[in-house]
């Protein structure tokens, strides 16, 4: 079977454990998805199985596009991902649904795109500490100092400065499934994903777990 | 209904008496001390509650040796096993910090009246 599954990031709740602890828990409707497409090590020199996610209009894609939907005979979706694993037992056309792939207890590694924060300081984005407001300060939310001068003559590549924040692909690692269900297509992931509310994510089973 | 509130309502207790801030109140808490279980009672003053769906939490206050102590329940835990209203009390807001600042006989609550 694949790796992971794709998903739609619900939102946030909390369920209790037997032991009265308070769980925090991110609901994700994963699957299902349609394998559309199959890349072989022959063909495409690796192994991976596209997968259709979330339903679409007929008229929001193009010709081309539909060619390719129509190959696999599943309809259309708004997602396409590549996922890999051991494909064999993957036709083109079979539908994955959340409880053939992950089951309570695992441990996945979620992916998504961040809330997008737009052009932000070094204050908000790096977490540095800024000055005083007051006390005749004229230092508040700058960054400093980028660097020395005649040496090294440029500044370091990866200094941390103002500039675009979030909206952009994070992973978070080693979060436990507290519960799939299955009649409802739902994974109950221990913990937040990255991502809004309605958001595309992938869960994969955890690289480091 | 969407199925994050589905969830939470899931796991919701139907049985819960009706309380609010100024009541009185008697907790039975579950105590896990090994593996054993048992029942302990607190009583106290509901000075707040939160209402958040499967959230949703109260406070209790009480003076325990001369010390104020509040205890923030979880309404929904299963670790909270029975919730007793004693006194339904006469207050005028809805969460009662000033209570914080008083003692003796200024912290009374007096008996709501009943028609």
């Amino acid at each position: 079977m694949v790796n992971g599954i794709l998903g739609k990031k619900l939102g946030m709740t909390q369920i209790f454990a037997e032991n009265g602890i308070r769980i925090p828990v991110t609901v994700i409707e994963a699957g299902p998805c349609s394998v559309v497409q199959k890349k072989v090590v022959d063909t495409d020199g690796y192994d991976a199985v596209q997968l259709g996610f979330g339903a679409q209009k007929a008229h929001r894609i193009n010709k081309p596009e539909m060619g390719h939907f129509k190959k696999a005979g599943k309809g259309v979706f708004a997602f396409l991902r590549e996922m890999d694993g051991n494909i064999a037992e993957c036709e083109v056309g079979s539908e994955i649904l959340c409880s053939d792939v992950f089951s309570a207890g695992d441990v996945v590694d979620v992916s998504g795109v961040s809330k997008g924060k737009g052009f932000q300081g070094v204050i908000k984005r790096w977490n540095f500490s800024g000055g005083r407001s007051s006390h005749g300060s004229k230092f508040h939310r700058h960054g400093g100092s980028i660097g020395c001068s005649a040496w090294p003559a440029h500044v370091f590549k990866g200094k941390k400065m103002a500039g675009q924040m979030g909206n952009e692909q994070v992973t978070t690692q080693n979060l436990e499934i507290v519960d799939v269900r299955a009649d409802q297509n739902l994974i109950l992931v221990k913990g937040a994903v990255p991502g809004p509310k309605n958001g595309l994510v992938t869960i994969r089973k955890a690289v480091k777990a | 209904m969407n199925i994050v509130d589905q969830i939470g309502n899931e796991q919701m207790k139907q049985d819960l008496p009706d309380f609010k801030g100024g009541d009185t109140l008697r907790v039975h808490v579950k105590i896990v001390e090994g593996d054993k279980q048992r029942i302990q009672v607190y009583q106290g003053v509901c000075i707040k509650r939160v209402n958040r769906g499967i959230g949703s939490t109260f406070t209790v206050r009480k003076i325990s040796g001369g010390m104020g102590v509040e205890r923030i329940f979880p309404l929904h835990s299963p670790m909270v096993d029975k919730i007793e209203v004693l006194m339904v009390g006469r207050v005028r807001r809805a969460k009662l910090y000033y209570l914080r600042k008083l003692q003796g006989k200024a912290a009374r609550i007096r008996e709501k009246r009943q028609n």
